[in-house]
């Protein structure tokens, strides 16, 4: 791969037929960062998270009329099947409407990658999105995640880490994922009144103090202990959505105004007193007591390895060279956590432009790469769900915080490439005929003269043929 | 639905047919013999086609498959014919259809790709000759009576030569096409980590693929294709037909009861579509190699050596199973496993070629089996 190939293709989406050269690969990956928008159009023209928060508080509205008509006749919802139906009906109405959210969200997503003038930063966008993951196997989350990555990553992929995290750990998105939501500190105002009237017992849910350590922060292992989580875990009680619950509890915790969706630190639901993680006690009251937890995790040197780590892997291989990860980690410090100065790192590190290709592409990966060496200028939202999801990377449905693997032994199936020839094939019938293989392929993953792929775009049976094994040749498979 | 795809018009004849080859024994009748090969790809199991219900070890070496065979018809006092096999068996009956068991190619070890290949080639071992034995026949016919088709997208190895040949195939569903899936193994070949994960790929294509959609109605249909490509003055003489799904590594007694259903229905449309062209056809079934003679834990049998091949045709002398039969007792298998090859696919071929096209022998063995040390070409195999 010469330096204009490893440009495009390992730190951009894939080259385009239409692009000019890039002549001076790593002034050209820098130059991205003035020109990365962080709200295109295709984003811009989509509503965001409070048009979903207000649809979800009207959603449970309709659920807590249903149940208080019910009990006023000594019933409960499931009891007559006129409110059963009716209670159905309203939660198919809701699973639509998140369907409405998603769906064009990801088309967004695709249609940003597709046209960006700075595909390397959009790719930072998935990787960020991806290390900060949501899934929408959880119902609730369905129609949030596009408006996650747009609202919570997108602005901050070119800011500092700080902002970022703060911006993901209290979006809606991840709040209601992790379940930061329900979690109550027993202590709390709402605690304690509840626990007094002997209703239902509450408490604290570690989930997201947990993933925020594990995942987004200082990395598995790193020495912290489970009393630690569970002290971050009642650091973080009171942070929660405003504005979409609408019951009595809602109100007794203070969350039920403010704008929809919007993020709220409910005093009323933190747990008291002071804290101590990892040997430090924090006496903060109220919300700025998980900042302050939050502050010390960004600054812990396991978070700057932790990242570094992950990043050198994204761009240097699934095995990422020690020096590189040292590399990024120095500028993760010194910098304090801003981000251009860590990319700046990564562009001017040599471990970064080995000829060889050094990653399997993901599933996502590939498409986007295939999709703009064809030249595409917009796809159908729908094609690219269904294509994602055939090729085994639905689009934010990791199934776990912890987000897609970003290794090649957990894309490289048989069956996973079977897809991609099948998706491939399908695609290059969608050209008929209108582009060359044999010129494109230098052009887009430099195809050497005398290579196997070469030959085997030469001799394809037609010009569709001749693409379609471009777009699965080993050269295209990698970055 | 059938659609016309790709008719490539054939008949371009090579250097060999131009009498530039010295000594060229041409055919001596006129055109209308017709010759079709279905090749049953992934290694069809022969045990399971025409069980050797008489063989003292078969009940036991087979286990729960020795079932299947409970109410079969007998073809003599050693084999039974599969119950899925009925037209087949009525070809049988009527002295149409000629079984040889224990036959093998000289491809003694079990990649099916391998295994294709020498079936395919006519060479010792794989990858060793570049066309197919089907396209070198081509030569030694008449040079107006030499067409051949592929009743495929593309032309399969067989086929493949000097000679051009046509192709026709139904149209496909969506997909990639089988052309398409053999580029990729060609452009993988040299990438270790690719090649190993799309051999995998393929395994599995070739087991599950044609089985999920199996369809009677389309077996039939394909067979009534391939009879309406082979009938008319200038028509086809020589067709070759691709099955999959043979691969049975589990549950193979239901799915080789599909697999030989839509085998049966395509042979039923072949010979109802050949109408009175079918006493002057014969039809080559054969697979690449057999399957383990004991059953696995999953109901189904792993890739073995001898297996069964099948002649059908008005042309063929059948009503008989020719077999020098090694047996199914432990000492009897070969590598203590499979059932042990005691005839060659090379011999039949060549013999049947010969008969059928009143060719010699010793030159279609030549031109068909070049690696081959002198095999006896089977004899007896066709009315002349």
């Amino acid at each position: 791969m010469s330096d204009a190939v490893i440009a495009a293709n390992r730190f951009g989406l894939g080259a385009r037929a239409d692009d000019p050269p890039i002549t001076a690969p790593r002034r050209w990956l820098i130059s991205q960062f003035d020109q990365f928008q962080p709200r295109p159009a295709a984003i811009a023209e989509l509503p965001d998270s409070s048009t979903i928060a207000t649809e979800t508080a009207q959603y449970y509205a309709q659920i807590r009329q249903l149940q208080r008509a019910a009990r006023q006749g000594g019933q409960s919802v499931d009891d007559s099947a006129s409110t059963k139906s009716e209670a159905m009906a309203i939660r198919k109405m809701m699973r639509q409407q998140a369907r409405a959210h998603y769906i064009p969200a990801v088309g967004a997503r695709a249609q940003s990658a597709l046209t960006t003038p700075a595909p390397f930063v959009e790719r930072l966008v998935h990787f960020w999105a991806n290390h900060f993951a949501v899934s929408v196997d959880k119902p609730g989350v369905v129609g949030w995640a596009g408006y996650f990555e747009f609202e919570a990553i997108r602005p901050h992929v070119l800011g500092n880490f700080r902002d970022m995290l703060f911006a993901v750990e209290q979006h809606a998105a991840m709040l209601f994922y992790l379940d930061q939501v329900v979690s109550i500190g027993p202590d709390s105002a709402v605690g304690r009144l509840v626990a007094r009237r002997g209703r239902r017992k509450l408490g604290i849910n570690e989930n997201l103090g947990r993933e925020a350590m594990e995942l987004h922060t200082l990395g598995v292992r790193t020495g912290y202990s489970q009393a630690d989580v569970t002290e971050f875990a009642r650091a973080l009680t009171g942070w929660t959505v405003a504005g979409i619950a609408q019951g009595p509890a809602a109100r007794l915790a203070g969350v039920r105004d403010g704008k929809p969706g919007s993020f709220i630190f409910a005093g009323r639901l933190h747990e008291p007193g002071a804290r101590t993680i990892m040997g430090k006690r924090y006496d903060q009251s109220g919300e700025q007591q998980a900042v302050s937890v939050f502050d010390d995790l960004i600054r812990n040197s396991a978070t700057a390895h932790h990242i570094a780590f992950k990043l050198a892997r994204h761009f240097a291989g699934d095995t990422p060279p020690p020096t590189l990860v040292a590399r990024l980690e120095k500028a993760f410090v010194r910098s304090n956590g801003d981000l251009p100065t860590l990319y700046s790192a990564l562009v001017e590190a040599p471990e970064a432009w080995v000829a060889k290709p050094l990653k399997f592409k993901t599933p996502w990966e590939w498409t986007i790469s295939a999709l703009r060496g064809l030249g595409a200028q917009n796809v159908p939202a729908k094609a690219v769900f269904g294509l994602q999801k055939q090729l085994g990377q639905p689009v934010w449905n990791p199934g776990s915080p912890a987000g897609y693997d970003d290794i090649a032994a957990s894309w490289m199936g048989p069956d996973a490439i079977m897809r991609r020839v099948e998706a491939a094939s399908r695609l290059a019938a969608q050209t008929r005929g209108s582009l060359d293989a044999r010129t494109l392929a230098p052009k887009l993953i430099g195809v050497a003269t005398g290579s196997d792929t070469e030959r085997w775009i030469g001799r394809a049976a037609s010009p569709d043929q001749a693409l379609a094994l471009m777009l699965i040749s080993p050269e295209f498979m990698r970055r | 639905m059938i659609t016309r795809r790709g008719f490539v018009s054939g008949a371009t004849v090579g250097m060999a047919s131009l009498g530039l080859v010295p000594g060229m024994a041409f055919a001596r009748t006129a055109g209308n013999r017709r010759f079709v090969f279905i090749i049953q790809r992934g290694a069809a199991d022969g045990l399971h086609i025409v069980a050797p219900v008489g063989d003292p070890a078969y009940v036991s070496a087979r286990g729960a498959l020795a079932k299947d065979f409970a109410d079969a018809p007998r073809l003599d006092s050693m084999f039974a014919l599969h119950p899925a096999l009925e037209r087949i068996g009525g070809l049988f009956k009527q002295g149409d259809a000629l079984f040889v068991h224990a036959i093998a190619s000289p491809y003694r070890d079990r990649s099916h790709f391998d295994g294709q290949n020498v079936l395919e080639s006519g060479g010792v071992a794989a990858y060793r000759i570049k066309t197919g034995w089907l396209n070198r026949i081509l030569p030694l016919l008449p040079a107006d009576e030499a067409r051949a088709i592929a009743v495929s997208e593309t032309v399969p190895l067989t086929l493949r030569g000097s000679v051009q040949v046509a192709s026709y195939a139904p149209s496909r569903l969506p997909g990639a096409s089988a052309d398409l899936l053999d580029r990729v193994s060609a452009l993988y070949a040299h990438d270790p980590q690719l090649d190993a994960v799309w051999s995998k790929a393929l395994g599995t294509r070739a087991m599950a693929g044609d089985l999920s959609r199996a369809n009677v109605q389309d077996a039939a249909q394909m067979g009534a294709l391939a009879a309406k490509l082979l009938v008319g003055d200038k028509a086809a003489r020589i067709a070759m037909i691709e099955t999959e799904g043979w691969d049975t590594h589990s549950a193979q007694s239901g799915r080789l009861r599909t697999q030989l259903k839509r085998l049966d229905a395509m042979v039923g449309g072949l010979r109802d579509g050949l109408g009175e062209a079918w006493a002057d056809t014969v039809v080559l079934v054969a697979t690449e190699f057999g399957r383990t003679v004991a059953i696995n834990g999953t109901g189904g049998t792993d890739h073995g050596t001898a297996s069964l091949a099948m002649l059908l045709g008005g042309a063929v002398r059948g009503g008989k199973v020719r077999a020098d039969w090694p047996g199914l007792g432990q000492g009897a298998l070969y590598q203590g496993r499979d059932l042990k090859p005691t005839a060659g696919l090379d011999a039949l071929i060549t013999g049947a070629m010969a008969e059928h096209f009143g060719l010699d022998p010793v030159r279609v063995k030549q031109q068909l089996f070049p690696e081959l040390s002198a095999a006896t070409p089977m004899q007896s195999l066709i009315r002349t």
